[in-house]
Protein backbone atom coordinates (compact mmCIF):
# COMPACT_ATOMS: atom_id res chain seq x y z
CA UNK A 1 0.00 0.00 0.00
CA UNK A 2 1.25 3.16 -0.99
CA UNK A 3 2.21 5.62 1.87
CA UNK A 4 1.01 9.33 2.37
CA UNK A 5 4.85 10.49 3.05
CA UNK A 6 5.53 9.29 -1.05
CA UNK A 7 6.71 11.95 -3.17
CA UNK A 8 5.15 11.77 -6.78
CA UNK A 9 7.15 12.60 -9.58
CA UNK A 10 6.62 12.76 -13.72
CA UNK A 11 8.86 10.06 -15.07
CA UNK A 12 11.57 10.92 -17.88
CA UNK A 13 9.89 11.42 -20.99
CA UNK A 14 6.44 11.98 -19.75
CA UNK A 15 4.74 15.58 -20.26
CA UNK A 16 1.53 16.84 -18.52
CA UNK A 17 0.50 19.85 -20.60
CA UNK A 18 -2.84 22.02 -21.57
CA UNK A 19 -3.30 21.25 -25.04
CA UNK A 20 -4.56 24.22 -26.60
CA UNK A 21 -6.74 22.63 -30.26
CA UNK A 22 -8.49 20.12 -27.80
CA UNK A 23 -8.44 22.22 -25.21
CA UNK A 24 -8.16 19.48 -22.64
CA UNK A 25 -5.39 18.45 -20.69
CA UNK A 26 -3.16 15.52 -21.97
CA UNK A 27 -0.26 12.83 -20.46
CA UNK A 28 2.36 12.35 -23.51
CA UNK A 29 4.67 9.65 -22.69
CA UNK A 30 6.38 7.22 -24.54
CA UNK A 31 4.74 5.69 -27.18
CA UNK A 32 1.71 6.20 -25.00
CA UNK A 33 -0.96 9.33 -24.99
CA UNK A 34 -3.61 9.70 -21.40
CA UNK A 35 -6.41 12.32 -21.61
CA UNK A 36 -7.21 12.66 -17.90
CA UNK A 37 -10.66 14.18 -16.66
CA UNK A 38 -12.04 15.68 -13.36
CA UNK A 39 -10.46 15.02 -10.14
CA UNK A 40 -7.17 13.25 -12.05
CA UNK A 41 -6.44 16.54 -13.49
CA UNK A 42 -6.62 18.59 -10.15
CA UNK A 43 -4.18 15.70 -8.58
CA UNK A 44 -1.68 16.06 -11.74
CA UNK A 45 -1.48 19.87 -11.25
CA UNK A 46 -0.20 19.17 -7.93
CA UNK A 47 2.38 16.55 -8.74
CA UNK A 48 5.67 18.83 -8.69
CA UNK A 49 8.28 16.58 -6.85
CA UNK A 50 8.34 18.07 -4.28
CA UNK A 51 4.46 17.86 -2.31
CA UNK A 52 4.15 14.58 -0.43
CA UNK A 53 0.73 12.54 -0.95
CA UNK A 54 -0.28 13.60 2.16
CA UNK A 55 -0.03 17.23 1.37
CA UNK A 56 -1.88 17.18 -2.06
CA UNK A 57 -4.90 15.20 -0.01
CA UNK A 58 -4.68 17.88 2.53
CA UNK A 59 -4.93 20.86 0.01
CA UNK A 60 -7.43 18.57 -2.33
CA UNK A 61 -9.39 18.00 0.81
CA UNK A 62 -9.52 21.71 1.53
CA UNK A 63 -10.43 23.28 -2.28
CA UNK A 64 -13.04 20.58 -2.75
CA UNK A 65 -14.59 20.86 0.76
CA UNK A 66 -14.66 17.10 0.51
CA UNK A 67 -14.25 14.14 3.35
CA UNK A 68 -10.20 13.52 3.46
CA UNK A 69 -10.50 9.68 4.01
CA UNK A 70 -12.84 9.92 0.72
CA UNK A 71 -9.83 12.04 -1.49
CA UNK A 72 -6.87 9.96 0.20
CA UNK A 73 -8.60 6.69 -1.49
CA UNK A 74 -9.27 8.54 -4.69
CA UNK A 75 -5.33 9.72 -4.76
CA UNK A 76 -3.57 7.03 -3.71
CA UNK A 77 -5.94 4.54 -6.64
CA UNK A 78 -4.94 6.84 -8.94
CA UNK A 79 -1.44 7.34 -8.46
CA UNK A 80 -0.52 3.64 -7.77
CA UNK A 81 -2.42 3.64 -11.52
CA UNK A 82 -0.24 5.84 -13.23
CA UNK A 83 2.62 4.40 -11.46
CA UNK A 84 1.96 1.05 -13.13
CA UNK A 85 1.51 3.04 -16.44
CA UNK A 86 4.72 4.00 -15.77
CA UNK A 87 3.39 8.00 -16.11
CA UNK A 88 4.77 8.95 -12.20
CA UNK A 89 7.02 7.28 -9.72
CA UNK A 90 6.40 6.91 -6.15
CA UNK B 1 -18.57 5.50 -47.44
CA UNK B 2 -20.09 9.17 -46.52
CA UNK B 3 -18.72 12.63 -47.68
CA UNK B 4 -21.16 14.88 -45.49
CA UNK B 5 -20.22 13.44 -42.23
CA UNK B 6 -18.42 15.74 -39.78
CA UNK B 7 -15.08 16.73 -39.92
CA UNK B 8 -12.61 14.35 -38.35
CA UNK B 9 -10.87 14.82 -35.14
CA UNK B 10 -7.54 15.72 -35.55
CA UNK B 11 -4.44 13.15 -35.52
CA UNK B 12 -2.80 12.37 -32.33
CA UNK B 13 -0.19 10.96 -34.21
CA UNK B 14 2.24 11.42 -37.04
CA UNK B 15 4.75 8.75 -38.54
CA UNK B 16 7.37 9.94 -40.75
CA UNK B 17 8.69 7.43 -42.58
CA UNK B 18 11.86 9.38 -43.68
CA UNK B 19 13.88 6.75 -45.05
CA UNK B 20 13.54 3.16 -46.30
CA UNK B 21 17.50 2.98 -46.54
CA UNK B 22 18.29 0.54 -43.24
CA UNK B 23 21.88 -1.10 -42.36
CA UNK B 24 20.01 -4.14 -41.35
CA UNK B 25 18.03 -6.75 -43.42
CA UNK B 26 15.27 -8.18 -41.21
CA UNK B 27 13.46 -10.41 -42.98
CA UNK B 28 10.23 -9.56 -40.82
CA UNK B 29 10.81 -5.62 -41.95
CA UNK B 30 7.05 -4.29 -42.10
CA UNK B 31 8.34 -1.93 -44.97
CA UNK B 32 6.73 -2.60 -48.90
CA UNK B 33 8.61 -5.14 -50.95
CA UNK B 34 8.98 -2.04 -53.27
CA UNK B 35 11.40 0.04 -50.93
CA UNK B 36 11.64 3.46 -52.11
CA UNK B 37 15.19 5.00 -53.37
CA UNK B 38 16.45 7.66 -51.84
CA UNK B 39 16.59 9.85 -54.84
CA UNK B 40 12.80 9.78 -54.47
CA UNK B 41 13.04 10.50 -50.42
CA UNK B 42 11.20 14.07 -49.33
CA UNK B 43 14.04 17.06 -49.29
CA UNK B 44 14.92 18.51 -45.69
CA UNK B 45 12.82 21.82 -46.18
CA UNK B 46 9.38 19.63 -47.35
CA UNK B 47 9.74 17.51 -43.94
CA UNK B 48 10.02 20.69 -41.77
CA UNK B 49 7.05 21.78 -43.90
CA UNK B 50 5.20 18.86 -42.75
CA UNK B 51 6.18 18.88 -39.05
CA UNK B 52 4.87 22.44 -39.11
CA UNK B 53 1.60 21.70 -40.51
CA UNK B 54 1.06 18.49 -38.50
CA UNK B 55 1.90 20.96 -35.20
CA UNK B 56 -1.07 23.44 -36.52
CA UNK B 57 -3.35 20.18 -36.97
CA UNK B 58 -2.78 19.40 -33.27
CA UNK B 59 -0.19 16.58 -33.71
CA UNK B 60 1.17 15.51 -30.68
CA UNK B 61 3.37 12.58 -30.71
CA UNK B 62 6.12 12.45 -33.90
CA UNK B 63 7.47 9.32 -34.32
CA UNK B 64 9.96 9.24 -36.65
CA UNK B 65 11.03 5.81 -38.35
CA UNK B 66 11.95 4.09 -41.42
CA UNK B 67 13.87 2.28 -42.37
CA UNK B 68 16.55 4.03 -40.48
CA UNK B 69 15.71 7.30 -39.81
CA UNK B 70 19.33 8.00 -38.79
CA UNK B 71 20.06 7.48 -42.10
CA UNK B 72 19.52 10.94 -42.79
CA UNK B 73 21.73 13.33 -41.92
CA UNK B 74 19.57 16.18 -41.19
CA UNK B 75 17.48 13.84 -38.40
CA UNK B 76 18.35 16.48 -35.89
CA UNK B 77 17.45 19.40 -37.63
CA UNK B 78 13.96 17.40 -38.27
CA UNK B 79 14.00 16.78 -34.45
CA UNK B 80 14.89 20.46 -33.82
CA UNK B 81 11.96 21.59 -35.33
CA UNK B 82 9.58 19.50 -34.17
CA UNK B 83 10.73 20.08 -30.75
CA UNK B 84 10.76 23.83 -31.10
CA UNK B 85 7.01 22.85 -31.81
CA UNK B 86 5.85 21.64 -28.77
CA UNK B 87 5.89 17.85 -30.17
CA UNK B 88 7.21 15.12 -28.21
CA UNK B 89 9.61 13.52 -30.73
CA UNK B 90 9.86 9.64 -30.54
CA UNK B 91 13.17 8.11 -32.41
CA UNK B 92 12.43 4.66 -33.62
CA UNK B 93 15.79 2.78 -34.81
CA UNK B 94 18.14 -0.34 -35.06
CA UNK B 95 21.13 2.01 -32.85
CA UNK B 96 23.84 0.49 -35.33
CA UNK B 97 24.65 4.40 -36.47
CA UNK B 98 24.18 5.72 -33.13
CA UNK B 99 27.66 6.84 -31.93
CA UNK B 100 28.44 9.49 -29.44
CA UNK B 101 28.16 12.00 -32.29
CA UNK B 102 24.36 11.30 -33.50
CA UNK B 103 23.54 10.76 -29.71
CA UNK B 104 24.88 14.50 -28.76
CA UNK B 105 23.15 15.86 -31.80
CA UNK B 106 19.86 13.78 -30.81
CA UNK B 107 20.12 15.50 -27.73
CA UNK B 108 20.89 18.71 -28.43
CA UNK B 109 17.76 18.46 -30.77
CA UNK B 110 15.53 17.40 -27.59
CA UNK B 111 14.16 14.00 -28.38
CA UNK B 112 12.02 13.16 -25.82
CA UNK B 113 12.34 9.23 -26.60
CA UNK B 114 14.11 6.38 -28.53
CA UNK B 115 12.90 3.23 -28.49
CA UNK B 116 15.57 0.99 -29.99
CA UNK B 117 15.27 -2.46 -31.77
CA UNK B 118 17.17 -5.82 -30.53
CA UNK B 119 16.83 -8.78 -32.97
CA UNK B 120 17.27 -11.56 -30.43
CA UNK B 121 18.96 -11.68 -26.93
CA UNK B 122 21.64 -14.00 -28.27
CA UNK B 123 24.52 -11.90 -30.31
CA UNK B 124 25.40 -14.44 -32.83
CA UNK B 125 21.99 -15.20 -33.76
CA UNK B 126 21.14 -11.61 -33.84
CA UNK B 127 23.45 -10.73 -36.63
CA UNK B 128 21.90 -13.30 -38.42
CA UNK B 129 18.81 -12.34 -38.14
CA UNK B 130 19.53 -8.05 -39.02
CA UNK B 131 21.72 -9.42 -41.75
CA UNK B 132 24.96 -7.71 -40.13
CA UNK B 133 27.87 -8.82 -38.41
CA UNK B 134 28.58 -6.56 -34.93
CA UNK B 135 25.51 -5.03 -35.73
CA UNK B 136 24.17 -6.64 -32.13
CA UNK B 137 27.43 -5.16 -29.79
CA UNK B 138 26.73 -1.80 -31.69
CA UNK B 139 23.01 -1.92 -30.70
CA UNK B 140 24.69 -2.55 -26.66
CA UNK B 141 26.83 0.54 -27.30
CA UNK B 142 23.83 2.63 -28.81
CA UNK B 143 21.79 0.93 -25.24
CA UNK B 144 24.11 2.58 -22.52
CA UNK B 145 24.74 5.97 -24.91
CA UNK B 146 20.58 6.58 -24.62
CA UNK B 147 20.67 5.49 -21.10
CA UNK B 148 23.93 7.89 -20.15
CA UNK B 149 22.56 10.34 -21.66
CA UNK B 150 19.41 10.31 -19.33
CA UNK B 151 16.75 9.73 -22.77
CA UNK B 152 13.75 6.99 -21.94
CA UNK B 153 14.69 4.26 -23.51
CA UNK B 154 12.35 1.83 -25.21
CA UNK B 155 13.69 -1.55 -26.19
CA UNK B 156 12.34 -3.21 -29.06
CA UNK B 157 11.57 -6.63 -29.95
CA UNK B 158 9.97 -8.52 -32.72
CA UNK B 159 8.96 -11.74 -31.60
CA UNK B 160 8.54 -15.01 -34.30
CA UNK B 161 8.93 -18.08 -34.43
CA UNK B 162 12.96 -18.28 -34.71
CA UNK B 163 13.76 -16.10 -31.46
CA UNK B 164 10.52 -16.34 -29.10
CA UNK B 165 11.85 -19.15 -27.21
CA UNK B 166 14.61 -16.84 -26.09
CA UNK B 167 12.15 -14.38 -24.51
CA UNK B 168 13.22 -14.57 -20.94
CA UNK B 169 17.00 -13.93 -22.28
CA UNK B 170 15.34 -10.77 -24.10
CA UNK B 171 13.70 -9.63 -20.61
CA UNK B 172 16.45 -9.54 -18.91
CA UNK B 173 18.68 -7.94 -21.31
CA UNK B 174 16.05 -5.08 -21.50
CA UNK B 175 16.47 -5.08 -17.81
CA UNK B 176 20.48 -4.71 -17.53
CA UNK B 177 20.63 -1.91 -20.07
CA UNK B 178 18.45 -0.22 -17.88
CA UNK B 179 15.36 0.14 -20.05
CA UNK B 180 12.03 2.12 -18.97
CA UNK B 181 9.88 0.45 -20.78
CA UNK B 182 9.86 -3.01 -23.29
CA UNK B 183 7.90 -3.46 -25.72
CA UNK B 184 7.74 -7.58 -26.91
CA UNK B 185 5.92 -7.06 -30.85
CA UNK B 186 4.66 -10.12 -32.52
CA UNK B 187 5.14 -10.07 -35.88
CA UNK B 188 2.56 -8.35 -37.72
CA UNK B 189 2.19 -10.01 -41.68
CA UNK B 190 2.68 -7.10 -44.17
CA UNK B 191 5.44 -6.71 -46.46
CA UNK B 192 8.52 -8.64 -45.78
CA UNK B 193 6.82 -10.43 -43.05
CA UNK B 194 4.21 -11.87 -45.19
CA UNK B 195 6.55 -13.42 -47.70
CA UNK B 196 8.33 -15.18 -44.77
CA UNK B 197 5.15 -16.03 -43.17
CA UNK B 198 5.59 -19.61 -43.14
CA UNK B 199 8.98 -19.36 -41.53
CA UNK B 200 7.89 -16.65 -38.94
CA UNK B 201 4.58 -17.66 -37.58
CA UNK B 202 5.24 -19.09 -33.95
CA UNK B 203 3.57 -22.14 -32.71
CA UNK B 204 0.23 -22.27 -30.25
CA UNK B 205 2.62 -23.24 -27.18
CA UNK B 206 5.64 -20.73 -28.30
CA UNK B 207 2.62 -17.86 -28.00
CA UNK B 208 1.45 -19.10 -24.88
CA UNK B 209 4.78 -19.13 -23.40
CA UNK B 210 5.38 -16.00 -24.42
CA UNK B 211 2.28 -14.34 -23.02
CA UNK B 212 3.28 -16.11 -20.06
CA UNK B 213 6.96 -14.86 -19.70
CA UNK B 214 5.08 -11.02 -20.37
CA UNK B 215 2.72 -10.99 -18.42
CA UNK B 216 5.56 -12.70 -15.25
CA UNK B 217 7.70 -9.74 -16.35
CA UNK B 218 4.49 -6.93 -15.57
CA UNK B 219 4.07 -8.52 -12.01
CA UNK B 220 8.00 -8.64 -11.50
CA UNK B 221 8.19 -4.78 -12.73
CA UNK B 222 4.94 -3.24 -11.18
CA UNK B 223 5.75 0.52 -11.07
CA UNK B 224 9.49 0.26 -12.59
CA UNK B 225 9.40 -1.07 -16.13
CA UNK B 226 6.48 -1.11 -18.67
CA UNK B 227 5.90 -3.77 -20.94
CA UNK B 228 3.78 -3.51 -23.96
CA UNK B 229 2.50 -6.56 -25.78
CA UNK B 230 1.58 -6.88 -29.31
CA UNK B 231 0.19 -10.49 -29.94
CA UNK B 232 0.01 -11.86 -32.89
CA UNK B 233 -3.65 -11.44 -34.63
CA UNK B 234 -3.45 -15.31 -36.52
CA UNK B 235 -4.20 -16.69 -33.07
CA UNK B 236 -7.12 -14.48 -31.52
CA UNK B 237 -10.45 -14.57 -32.15
CA UNK B 238 -11.28 -11.07 -32.97
CA UNK B 239 -8.92 -8.96 -35.30
CA UNK B 240 -7.37 -5.62 -33.95
CA UNK B 241 -8.58 -1.91 -34.10
CA UNK B 242 -5.83 -1.62 -36.71
CA UNK B 243 -4.17 1.94 -36.15
CA UNK B 244 -7.11 3.12 -33.81
CA UNK B 245 -9.22 3.04 -36.90
CA UNK B 246 -8.42 3.86 -40.59
CA UNK B 247 -8.23 7.78 -40.93
CA UNK B 248 -9.08 8.03 -36.75
CA UNK B 249 -5.47 8.62 -34.99
CA UNK B 250 -2.97 8.97 -36.84
CA UNK B 251 -1.23 9.78 -40.12
CA UNK B 252 1.34 7.80 -41.96
CA UNK B 253 4.18 9.90 -44.44
CA UNK B 254 6.05 7.39 -46.70
CA UNK B 255 9.63 8.84 -47.52
CA UNK B 256 8.54 9.75 -51.23
CA UNK B 257 5.29 12.17 -49.70
CA UNK B 258 2.72 9.40 -49.88
CA UNK B 259 -0.10 10.58 -47.35
CA UNK B 260 -1.27 7.52 -45.57
CA UNK B 261 -3.87 6.08 -43.47
CA UNK B 262 -1.25 3.34 -42.26
CA UNK B 263 2.30 2.14 -43.13
CA UNK B 264 1.31 -0.85 -45.47
CA UNK B 265 -1.83 0.95 -47.12
CA UNK B 266 0.35 1.70 -50.12
CA UNK B 267 -0.22 -1.70 -51.25
CA UNK B 268 -4.33 -1.48 -51.72
CA UNK B 269 -5.33 -1.21 -55.31
CA UNK B 270 -7.99 1.34 -56.62
CA UNK B 271 -6.80 4.11 -54.12
CA UNK B 272 -5.09 7.28 -54.84
CA UNK B 273 -2.82 8.42 -52.26
CA UNK B 274 -2.04 12.51 -51.94
CA UNK B 275 1.53 13.67 -51.72
CA UNK B 276 2.40 16.05 -49.43
CA UNK B 277 4.59 17.91 -52.89
CA UNK B 278 0.94 18.75 -54.12
CA UNK B 279 -1.73 19.67 -50.83
CA UNK B 280 -1.50 20.38 -47.57
CA UNK B 281 -1.56 17.64 -44.82
CA UNK B 282 -4.67 19.07 -43.34
CA UNK B 283 -6.62 19.36 -46.97
CA UNK B 284 -5.64 15.42 -47.39
CA UNK B 285 -6.50 14.10 -44.17
CA UNK B 286 -10.24 16.17 -43.81
CA UNK B 287 -11.67 15.94 -47.61
CA UNK B 288 -9.69 13.21 -49.52
CA UNK B 289 -11.08 10.12 -50.72
CA UNK B 290 -8.31 7.74 -49.73
CA UNK B 291 -8.35 8.56 -45.85
CA UNK B 292 -12.33 9.09 -46.19
CA UNK B 293 -13.12 5.60 -47.24
CA UNK B 294 -12.81 3.75 -44.28
CA UNK B 295 -13.16 6.03 -41.79
CA UNK B 296 -15.62 5.28 -38.87
CA UNK B 297 -17.83 2.06 -39.73
CA UNK B 298 -20.41 2.90 -42.10
CA UNK B 299 -17.87 1.58 -44.97
CA UNK B 300 -18.32 -2.30 -43.14
CA UNK B 301 -19.84 -5.29 -44.55
CA UNK B 302 -21.31 -8.49 -43.05
CA UNK B 303 -20.68 -10.08 -40.72
CA UNK B 304 -19.33 -6.75 -39.31
CA UNK B 305 -22.05 -4.63 -40.19
CA UNK B 306 -24.44 -6.27 -37.77
CA UNK B 307 -21.75 -6.99 -35.11
CA UNK B 308 -21.79 -6.34 -31.46
CA UNK B 309 -17.98 -5.93 -31.66
CA UNK B 310 -17.84 -3.77 -34.82
CA UNK B 311 -17.04 -0.60 -32.41
CA UNK B 312 -14.37 -2.13 -31.07
CA UNK B 313 -12.64 -3.56 -33.36
CA UNK B 314 -13.73 -1.44 -36.54
CA UNK B 315 -13.53 -4.47 -39.11
CA UNK B 316 -10.14 -5.27 -38.19
CA UNK B 317 -6.93 -4.28 -40.65
CA UNK B 318 -7.79 -2.80 -44.32
CA UNK B 319 -4.37 -3.95 -45.53
CA UNK B 320 -4.84 -7.72 -43.99
CA UNK B 321 -8.36 -7.83 -45.39
CA UNK B 322 -6.58 -7.03 -48.75
CA UNK B 323 -3.14 -8.86 -48.48
CA UNK B 324 -5.31 -12.78 -47.77
CA UNK B 325 -8.58 -11.63 -49.71
CA UNK B 326 -7.75 -9.48 -52.20
CA UNK B 327 -10.27 -7.14 -51.34
CA UNK B 328 -9.95 -4.21 -49.12
CA UNK B 329 -13.28 -3.88 -47.75
CA UNK B 330 -13.72 -7.03 -46.69
CA UNK B 331 -14.02 -7.88 -43.15
CA UNK B 332 -10.15 -8.76 -41.56
CA UNK B 333 -9.96 -12.73 -42.00
CA UNK B 334 -8.56 -12.77 -38.29
CA UNK B 335 -11.79 -12.71 -37.01
CA UNK B 336 -13.08 -15.70 -36.58
CA UNK B 337 -16.69 -14.97 -37.50
CA UNK B 338 -15.06 -13.58 -41.17
CA UNK B 339 -16.37 -16.23 -43.97
CA UNK B 340 -12.78 -16.34 -45.13
CA UNK B 341 -11.22 -17.32 -41.65
CA UNK B 342 -10.00 -20.55 -43.25
CA UNK B 343 -7.01 -18.79 -44.93
CA UNK B 344 -5.96 -17.94 -41.27
CA UNK B 345 -6.22 -21.98 -39.75
CA UNK B 346 -4.36 -22.78 -43.71
CA UNK B 347 -1.39 -20.45 -42.80
CA UNK B 348 -1.38 -21.60 -39.38
CA UNK B 349 -1.10 -25.35 -40.76
CA UNK B 350 1.46 -24.33 -43.37
CA UNK B 351 3.94 -22.97 -40.93
CA UNK B 352 4.11 -26.11 -38.66
CA UNK B 353 6.36 -27.59 -41.96
CA UNK B 354 8.14 -24.18 -41.79
CA UNK B 355 9.54 -22.36 -45.20
CA UNK B 356 12.63 -20.54 -45.70
CA UNK B 357 13.53 -16.63 -44.92
CA UNK B 358 14.29 -14.32 -47.26
CA UNK B 359 15.49 -10.81 -46.48
CA UNK B 360 14.78 -7.46 -47.27
CA UNK B 361 16.53 -5.53 -49.86
CA UNK B 362 16.05 -2.68 -52.24
CA UNK B 363 14.74 -3.24 -55.89
CA UNK B 364 13.64 -7.00 -55.57
CA UNK B 365 10.10 -6.14 -56.57
CA UNK B 366 8.42 -9.43 -55.33
CA UNK B 367 4.92 -10.26 -55.11
CA UNK B 368 4.09 -11.83 -51.48
CA UNK B 369 1.39 -14.36 -53.72
CA UNK B 370 5.03 -16.60 -54.03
Amino acid sequence: MTDEAAIPRFRRGVRFRFDDSRSAWIVLAPEKLFNPEGTAIEILKRVDGVRTIGVIVDDLASVFQAPRDLIAGDVVAMLDDLNAKGVVSL
Amino acid sequence: MTTSAAPPQAPVALIAEITHRCPLSCAYCSNPLELERSSNELSTAEWLSVIEQAAAMGVLHLHFTGGEPLARRDLTTMVRRAADLNLYTNLITSGVQLDDRAMGGLVAAGIDHIQLSFQDADPARADVAGGLTGGHARKLAAAHRIVAADVPLTLNFVVHRQNVDRLEAMLALAEQLGAARVEIAHVQYYGWALLNRAALLPSRAQLEAATFSVRAARARWAGRIVVDYVSPDYYATRPKACMGGWGRRAINISPSGAVLPCHAAQTLPGFTFESIKDQSLAKIWTDSESFSRFRGVAWAPEPCRSCEHLEADLGGCRCQAFALTGDSSRTDPTCALSPDHHLISEALVEAETGGQLRPRRIGARRSPAA
